[in-house]
């Protein structure tokens, strides 16, 4: 049995976070009563002509200059021909020769900790489509064309990826970086943020590429992960039992976890691209370059470096922290507040209960129920030993779910820590007492009943205790020695 | 009579309040009511309309208002919309469809106060060059109605030429102001592609379609084109540059005019016509002007440069006509393919299927860069042809079409010997150069045209040049019998 | 001929056209005939010549500032539609 391996190129879309249009001025809000939000343009009436939004173009070179791309000072929009309901003019308005976004690359960071660079051959602006709706309509389909004309940038990358897991990271790489970029919002249930992955296989080590499939409109990084395992395991077998991979559009299908053959799509597609008359070449200037320049952000691999740097964080950690520009901007400003000895503190609560409650409730961090200047006025609450990481944990959750702040939580539930070293000092000696057997196995080499004795005290003291001074005390107190 | 004053006169009329618009839109009215039914030059008549219109135009007037065109009646070739009103473009698929907005072109003459007596009928999409194409019928030329106007604007130059409008809007994308103009004795004017917003113009093919005027007299045209012309945002391909007065200056002299003949246009050329054009040099000469020959080596291949292009953008323009969101749709579509091929195949005519199915084979796979890039190789070539020759020249002369109208019926099954039709004036159009064809003459009692081409944005010297040949002759004054 | 009647066929549903059995053979010649017109460009020696799509050389594309300027006119412009329900443009069954 041959050893396979999996070539995968990702054609992603991502609907540019514009108000209106890429050629006309109807709102691109989602969710509006059906062709509400169609004008004549979008509509495709006769004599209506489309005209370039400067805001779409702006953000195509940014993301250009985001992943060093060369940024096209001549670029050419064409129309590629096909009938499609959801298609009005007839015509999809995109770019076939000369994007506005040439060769770039990013680099993606693998589940071993490799690091691996994938190309992006191109980026280009083009319109999205209509939508057809089935639901109650017998043999028949509504059109819906709100968002036709909806600016879209295309950004298909080399087939420079080996698995599944590869393209998933790939692509969650692009979805960060152009929310990063505030270019597109990334909704994926929405269809924002959606991908086609073409899929091929060839013996290990060959040079050839095999035939590929595209499989259409990927909607998650679960489908894709899924829908590339099952293309390739298809593939495979498909040539061991002496087949050939036909190349064309495949489906995939969540619920049966499978790809099917797009047959409505296959045949004889012949797009006639050609330039489109009605749009000039769009120019691109140093002045333009320079100006989308400035507005860059600091990208995620600048900041996660930034942070790795600045706050000796582990580079999974800074990687983690970076993930969106808001998470980023929430540990930073925790990071400020505390000073940088306590960066690491800050790193652990928002990787682990923050993200935690974040995941479990399905809340973004920008509506999170616990803010950054009430997180680290808890934070600060271990820091000047006011209660301990423990009980901070609870309070945590009290402050999500009751939306308390930390000092009035710790004030109302009498949760401020015992410091008086002779307050636990006669807490030890009430628990030595009453565990002589303990502590005569102790004093024999049972070192391990340690943690029995602090339990005991802690339980003691509604576990209010300072663990550092209790350590300390209990171990003199254990060893008879005078405290 | 009312219909043979022009424009400067009915407005100097109408300022003085020796007539009304009304009266005057009145008239038109009259004489589309008696004269149209056997030319067909109107495919919809909006009276009621332009009667109101009119009022509103007196109104104005009488508030003190002045313009060129306040006041003045017009018929707007079926390819610019019309808020409310049906826009047909010539086509079955377009027979039930009420525009929902103005053209750039209809805005801007209504501002003016212009009055829209109706609509002209025209070649189905703009499509062809004797107005046989149309869903309404073809259009038959006043000076002999066996034959044709011309097209694709037959239904504006007819009307012209009959005098049922004191102007009409026409549109030319290879030749269809300046043909129809010289085959019905009016004047017809395209100018510089990107001078006249497109806007709300159906298209037909885009690169090449340039909305323009028909008038009397290049004295008219420049009056009507003034209010026409300037850019609109709306349009990527409109111009952004100043429009001139053009009325004022029409005068400007034409002493040391270079005036270039072109070479390529006379080799073959039918000796009456030819004649013609020697003559109109003589005049130009004694205005002053220098005649010199040039030639224009790529320019005998405009015509099949021109059906590679304009077919493959046409192929995509008519796209959009598929019985989904307006137009028509066949009865009972089976299916959705069904419904495609037969709202479309039965919503356009032959020679529209003909030109859409001409530019789908031009665009495929395999055959795009021996048809469509050639061409747009070749249109290249025959630009730069003619910047070569307005370095020596300021302006370019010849006949605008081989022959004076013919028969009805007599090219409609031979679409090539149609096209050939088109030989003198789609140069202009391919290297968007400002085009106008100038009544010059007669063969056979049929009027013939002279052609005048001009660098980009040069409708004034075009307009002036053409203003001052007609005060030196009398053929923009005749008149069809019957019409007069 | 140039071209066949299967080429016809191919162009005419790519375009999506329906044309009438009795309607090809015209097709098939005239389409023949304009094909066989415009292949003498071929002869052209074109070497080196820069395509040209817009007649106005050294013009650039103009861009529109990001605001929104439409309002909603839905039903005025389905008021030419040949079939709508709530709001949406009806179409045959589309087949994914």
């Amino acid at each position: 049995m041959a050893d396979w391996e999996a070539v995968i190129g990702l054609e992603i879309h991502a609907q540019l976070a514009t108000k209106s249009k890429i050629f006309s001025g109807s709102a691109t809000a989602y969710g509006a009563e059906p062709n509400t939000q169609a004008n004549l343009v979008d509509l495709a009436y006769p004599g209506v002509l489309p005209v370039l939004n400067a805001e779409a173009l702006r953000m195509a070179v940014k993301f250009g200059l985001a992943i060093g791309a060369t940024i096209s000072r001549r670029s050419i929009f064409a129309r590629k021909n096909y009938f499609y309901p959801d298609l009005p003019k007839g015509y999809q308005i995109s770019q076939y020769e000369q994007p506005v976004v040439g060769n770039g690359s990013l680099a993606v960071v693998l589940d071993d900790g490799a690091i691996k660079t994938i190309g992006v051959t191109r980026a280009h602006l083009e319109e999205d489509a209509g939508k057809s709706l089935h639901e109650g309509l017998a043999n028949a389909s509504g059109i819906d064309l709100n968002r036709a004309g909806t600016p879209l940038l295309e950004i298909v990358s080399e087939p420079d990826m080996r698995s599944a897991k590869e393209a998933v990271a790939y692509m969650k790489k692009i979805h960060t970086l152009v929310r990063y970029l505030e270019i597109c919002d990334g909704n994926m249930q929405e269809g924002s943020f959606r991908c086609d992955a073409n899929v091929s296989v060839r013996p290990r080590g060959a040079n050839k590429f095999g035939t590929r499939a595209e499989v259409k409109n990927l909607n998650s990084f679960r489908f894709l992960e899924k829908a590339i395992q099952f293309e390739v395991a298809r593939q495979i077998e498909l040539i061991e039992s002496g087949g050939k991979v036909v190349q064309e559009t495949r489906l995939y299908d969540s619920d049966k976890n499978e790809t099917r053959s797009m047959r409505s799509k296959e045949e004889a597609n012949d797009y006639r691209y050609f330039p489109d008359p009605d749009l000039l070449p769009v120019e691109v200037d140093q002045q333009f370059i320079d100006g989308v320049r400035a507005t860059l952000p600091e990208l995620p691999d600048e900041k996660a470096a930034r942070f790795a740097r600045e706050f000796a964080l582990s580079a999974y950690d800074a990687g983690v922290l970076c993930a969106s520009r808001e998470l980023g901007a929430y540990f930073e400003s925790l990071v400020q507040a505390l000073g940088i000895a306590h960066a690491k503190l800050a790193a652990n609560w928002v990787m682990g209960e923050l993200s935690g409650a974040l995941n479990r409730d399905n809340v973004e961090i920008t509506a999170s129920r616990v803010s950054a200047a009430d997180m680290s006025a808890l934070l600060g609450r271990i820091v000047d030993a006011t209660i301990s990481g423990k009980i901070a944990k609870d309070v945590f959750e009290a402050m999500w779910s009751e939306g308390k702040t930390a000092d009035a939580l710790i004030e109302a539930r009498g949760l401020r820590q015992i410091t008086d070293a002779g307050a636990i000092e006669s807490v030890i000696d009430a628990v030595i007492a009453a565990n002589p057997k303990q502590l005569a196995d102790y004093r024999a080499g049972k070192d391990k009943l340690f943690g029995f004795f602090v339990g005991q005290v802690m339980k003691a003291t509604g576990g209010k205790a300072n663990p550092a001074q209790l350590n300390d005390l209990l171990k003199a107190k254990l060893a008879g020695e005078p405290v | 009579m009312l219909h043979n004053l022009s424009i400067g006169e009915l407005a100097d009329r109408l300022a003085a309040r020796q007539i009304s618009s009304v009266e005057l839109t009145a008239h038109f009215l009259a004489r589309i009511g008696r004269l149209n039914p056997s030319l067909n030059a109107l495919i919809t008549l909006t009276a009621e309309q332009a009667l109101d219109s009119a009022a509103a135009a007196d109104r104005r007037l009488a508030a003190g208002e002045r313009g060129r065109l306040l006041g003045i009646p017009l018929i707007h070739k079926d390819i610019f919309c019309t808020d409310g009103v049906r826009t047909s473009c010539g086509s079955r698929i377009l027979d039930n469809f009420v525009a929902p907005y103005d053209a750039a072109v209809v805005t801007r003459l209504k501002s003016a106060g212009a009055v829209m007596l109706g609509k002209s009928n025209m070649d189905e999409f703009a499509m062809g060059s004797s107005n046989e194409t149309s869903f309404y019928g073809p259009v038959r030329n006043p000076w002999d109605t066996t034959r044709v106007p011309g097209g694709s604007s037959g239904g504006s130059a007819a009307a012209m030429g009959a005098r049922l409008a004191s102007f009409c809007t026409g549109t030319d994308t290879g030749g269809s102001i300046r043909q129809p103009a010289a085959l019905t004795g009016v004047t017809g004017i395209k100018p510089t592609y990107g001078r006249v917003s497109r806007y709300g113009m159906v298209a037909f093919a885009s690169s090449l379609d340039q909305a323009g005027v028909f008038a009397r007299t290049a004295a008219d045209a420049a009056a009507v084109l003034e209010v026409m012309a300037g850019f609109d945002p709306r349009d990527s391909t409109s111009v952004d540059a100043p429009v001139p007065d053009y009325p004022a200056l029409l005068e400007q002299p034409l002493k040391g005019l270079r005036i270039g003949l072109l070479r390529e246009f006379f080799e073959g050329l039918e000796a009456r016509n030819a004649a013609l054009i020697e003559e109109a040099l003589r005049v130009y000469r004694s205005l002053g002007a220098e005649t010199l020959e040039v030639s224009l080596p790529h320019l005998p291949l405009s015509v099949p440069t021109y059906y590679v292009v304009a077919p493959a953008e046409c192929s995509s323009n008519l796209s959009r006509f598929d019985g989904v969101r307006y137009g028509y749709r066949c009865a009972q579509p089976r299916d959705l393919a069904d419904l495609y091929k037969r709202s479309r195949g039965e919503g356009f005519g032959a020679e529209v299927k003909r030109r859409i199915m001409t530019g789908t084979y031009v665009l495929s796979a395999g055959y795009y860069d021996a048809y469509y890039l050639k061409a747009q190789k070749v249109r290249r070539l025959i630009t730069d042809d003619f910047r070569a020759a307005f370095r020596k020249v300021d302006l370019l002369i010849g006949p605008t079409t081989p022959t004076p109208a013919f028969a009805i019926g007599a090219k409609i099954d031979d679409p090539v010997t149609m096209y050939l039709n088109d030989i003198y004036t789609i140069g202009a159009n391919l290297a968007g150069l400002p085009g106008l064809s100038a009544p010059c003459g007669f063969i056979d009692a049929l009027p013939m045209g002279l052609q005048l081409i001009g660098p980009h944005f040069s409708e004034a010297r075009l307009l002036g040049a053409a203003h001052q040949f007609q005060r030196a002759t009398r053929w923009h004054e005749q008149i069809p019998g019957g019409y007069e | 001929m140039s071209l066949t009647r299967q080429d016809v066929e191919k162009i005419a549903h790519l375009a999506r056209l329906s044309i009438a059995d009795a309607e090809m053979p015209v097709y098939v010649s005239s389409l023949s005939s304009i094909v066989d017109f415009v292949a003498e460009l071929s002869r052209v020696e074109t070497g080196g010549v820069e395509p040209m799509a817009h007649p106005l050389d050294g013009q650039r594309q103009r861009l529109r500032p990001d605001q929104v300027t439409e309002t909603d006119h839905r039903d005025k412009y389905q008021a030419n539609a040949p079939s709508v329900q709530a709001g949406l443009y009806v179409v045959p069954r589309v087949i994914e």
